[in-house]
């Protein structure tokens, strides 16, 4: 038999081993981790202000080729932050934590919005991170604007948790291909959020549907994830849109 | 005297590749102990990600089994379950910080399954069936051989699954487009968790019919 002290003995430095080994593991992979995501985060922009071939290997220097300026914006839509230099990736709106901000934003203190701005066939594209959540866990991404404030040039989703196959469909390009072009003000120059349709977009009036997509079946709660998740961050740059368009 | 026993017996010996192979069949983690069946489910989707959760599987049982088999002879039985445990979420966390450095976006696909394999059944039972009694060496091929056969069932449901239910294997488009100008429609149902076990229960009846050792008697 083993006696209680012997078990307390063990126990305690299995758990140490296991734990100084853990923690080794994680601070030698960290550098590595943050570098993925910080290039996964160049890729998700690029992506939707629609620079195609974007991998991982030349994402940093394409970032710094297309992304021309970022600006981070209070919620007044005022530019307090523009940064101009090389590398992209220094730059304040690079930075920010969008989580952080959110939860600012939902407690009602003042928080930060930020922006990127690329310039590709000599045209400007207005690209806004997004952040919000589906159906198990956060999902993220980037809508890429025209110089019109108005006009979808392009989207990218991604996620954490959703089931693949259904709510994960959100990142495949079937999905995101229908945003391009669509609208998100409408003629007399109201806000119209864009809608995901349960069924389709055929469901909708033939003049709101360019401000709708088709929801993915069987991903239902991602498919709403998604709207709202747009509707919110739209709506906190109208703003800057009105003070600069 | 030990030392002459281990020289006698050969890494492979037919005894140690049985360990390998029989839960690919008669044995099989899935279709005959009947377990691990939500990861199953979840993760069978595509082909892709059942790939690699497959790989991350064989590997945690077969570390685990190994450092678990090293380590019998002194643990507690009273707390075995606990250092088991430990040691699995330690593996697990491993290759899941592993797989977040080195090959991000197949760590973005399976997203929390990875640190789900920790509740996998497969494992803990392994630890506690084999490698609380066995050698190393053993223990580790009844791991790798058990990660194999789990990932075999999963594999064969991913295929079908993602054949139609997507239209494709490994994200690739197999069925043609002709087939779809025609009237032919991916099944949804087939993306569904239901369907997984479906597919499972076919594959168990199939294994049945052929191995007719495996049906109960009464």
């Amino acid at each position: 038999m083993y006696s209680n002290g012997y078990i307390f003995r063990y126990a305690a430095i299995l758990v140490i081993i296991t734990a100084s080994l853990l923690s080794l593991a994680a601070m030698l992979l960290k550098p590595f981790q943050e570098r993925n995501r910080a290039i996964d985060k160049m890729q998700g922009i690029l992506t939707s202000a629609s620079v195609t071939d974007v991998d991982a290997k030349n994402a940093i220097s394409l970032f710094n080729k297309y992304i021309t300026e970022e600006q981070v914006i209070n919620p007044e839509g005022e530019v307090i932050d523009t940064y101009k230099e090389s590398p992209k990736e220094e730059g304040k709106a690079f930075m920010i934590d969008m989580k952080k901000e959110n939860y600012k934003k939902l407690k009602g203190k003042p928080y930060q919005l930020p922006l990127y701005i690329a310039e590709l066939n000599g045209k400007k594209i207005y690209i806004i991170p997004m952040l919000g959540t589906g159906l198990w866990g956060p999902i993220w991404g980037n809508i890429a604007l025209a110089d019109d404030y108005k006009t979808v040039v392009g989207v990218f989703f991604d996620h954490e948790g959703e089931t693949p196959g259904l709510g994960a469909e959100i990142t495949t390009e079937n999905f995101q291909k229908q945003f391009i072009g669509k609208q998100i003000f409408d003629n007399k120059g109201n806000y119209v959020p864009l809608e995901v349709v349960k069924g389709g977009v055929k469901k909708l009036p033939p003049n709101q549907q360019i401000h709708g997509v088709d929801a993915i079946s069987g991903g239902t709660i991602t498919s709403k994830g998604v709207q709202a998740m747009l509707d919110a961050t739209l709506k906190s740059y109208l703003p800057y849109f009105k003070k600069h368009s | 005297m030990s030392k002459e026993v281990k020289e006698r017996e050969p890494l492979f010996s037919p005894a140690n590749l049985k360990l390998l192979t029989k839960p690919l069949n008669l044995n099989n983690p899935i279709t005959v102990q009947v377990l691990g069946i939500c990861s199953a489910l979840a993760v069978t989707v595509k082909l892709k990600p059942a790939l690699v959760m497959t790989i991350a599987v064989m590997i945690v049982t077969g570390v685990s089994n190994l450092v678990i088999s090293l380590l019998r002879n002194g643990i507690p039985p009273r707390i075995r379950i606990i250092v088991q445990l430990v040691v699995i979420a330690t593996m697990v966390i491993l290759v899941d910080q592993v797989l977040k450095a080195f090959m991000y976006d197949v760590s973005k696909q399976l997203s929390v399954f990875v640190g789900l394999i920790i509740t996998n059944c497969i494992i803990m039972g392994r630890l506690e069936a084999f490698a609380m009694s066995n050698k190393p060496w053993p223990a580790f091929l009844d791991g790798i051989g058990n990660g194999l056969g789990y990932g075999l069932i999963l594999i064969t449901v991913a295929f079908f699954r993602e054949l139609l239910g997507s239209g494709t294997l490994f994200d690739v488009r197999v069925i043609p487009q002709g087939f779809y100008d025609f009237g032919y429609q991916n099944n949804g149902l087939m993306i569904l968790p239901p369907m997984a076990l479906i597919v499972v229960g076919v594959i168990i009846w199939v294994q049945r019919y052929y191995n007719r050792e495996l049906i109960e008697k009464d």
